[in-house]
């Protein structure tokens, strides 16, 4: 079991780091694919935004980081 | 399939091994070097057993995905792991948390390895620390050959870049016998972030339907978007150095 609980401790630790950017990474994703599949969003369209919307959660975690020090 | 969509799998997978084997190496290497070889080298042949289970009972299963949700599922993996290290990366470029460094980490492993000499089980507690370097720096490499090689059928072109960097560090490693510390990695951690970041995006485009501009292409336009933000991070968020440690 602690075998199990290191390589899951892991697999979590690849993932998330800043919670709040994981965090806001997945809803943006989940957003934008339920704005291609439900809204009819153009999925290049999609595909771009998602780009931008990347780099504005990454940007944000980075923000949080500097101001808190 | 062309050079344009090999060269960034072969690249990505190369790039992002090397920074994880080198990290295993150096820890396998403090082992051999304060405990023998016996525990250094059974602790990884143990992991390298684990890895290979792991990808002999979760390979085949990906097979089983349709392309478009293997795409999309991947691509959010990549984006979740590949802004973290560029989080990292940039934060560490920046001056904010400290740079890694393969000589400190060599030597924490070092001290707390002599720590142990008189427990009884030493060498199991070394063997151990080997295990788990392997183990867990093996596990990011399954995944990154797993993830840059599985959404276009390249799983056997990422192993190739995987393999090509732990044969690297052996050789090196066998040769220069202390940690490999002229290997640039916090540059090479800065590349991968922005590499995994571009595949994760790219992906989980092409997971939606998106007809990227330049097909395969598109993934240089994206990297390249990435770069310029992240070097525009470091320059804003820059200040003095932080000592490096591990």
């Amino acid at each position: 079991m602690t075998l199990l609980k290191l390589i899951w401790d892991e697999l979590l630790g690849m993932f998330v780091d800043d919670g709040a950017l994981a965090l806001q990474a997945v809803v943006l994703i989940a957003v934008i694919a339920g704005a291609v599949k439900l809204a009819g969003l153009p999925p290049t369209t999609g595909g771009f935004l998602l780009l931008l919307g990347c780099l504005v959660t990454l940007g944000l975690s980075l923000s949080r980081k500097t101001r808190d020090k | 399939m062309t050079w344009t969509a090999l060269l960034p799998t072969l690249t990505a997978a190369f790039l992002a091994s090397l920074v994880e084997v080198v990290e295993a190496f150096t820890i396998v290497l403090a082992v051999g070097l304060t405990r023998g070889w016996r525990p250094a080298l059974t602790g990884s042949a143990a992991a390298l057993g684990i890895l290979v289970l792991i990808v002999v009972i979760f390979g085949p299963l990906l097979t089983l995905i349709p392309l478009h949700a293997l795409q999309f599922t991947i691509g959010t993996l990549l984006i979740l792991f590949g802004l973290r290290w560029l989080r990292k990366a940039i934060l560490r470029a920046a001056g904010w948390i400290a740079l890694h460094d393969e000589l400190a980490a060599f030597a924490k492993e070092t001290n707390a390895l002599k720590a142990q000499t008189a427990e009884r089980r030493a060498d199991f507690l070394a063997g151990m620390a080997a295990f788990k370097a392997v183990l867990l720096e093996g596990i990011e490499v399954v995944f990154i050959v797993i993830a840059v090689g599985t959404a276009h059928g390249q799983t056997l072109w990422a192993g190739i870049g995987a393999m090509a960097a732990v044969i690297l560090v052996l050789l090196v490693g066998a040769a220069v016998h202390r940690p490999l510390v002229q290997v640039p990695e916090n540059t090479l951690k800065f590349v991968v972030g922005l590499m995994l970041s571009s595949f994760g995006v790219f992906w989980t485009g092409e997971g939606l339907g998106a007809a990227w501009p330049g097909e395969d292409l598109a993934l240089i336009g994206i990297f390249a978007t990435f770069l310029i933000f992240a070097l525009a991070a470091v320059r804003l968020l820059g200040k003095p150095r932080t000592e490096a440690t591990r």
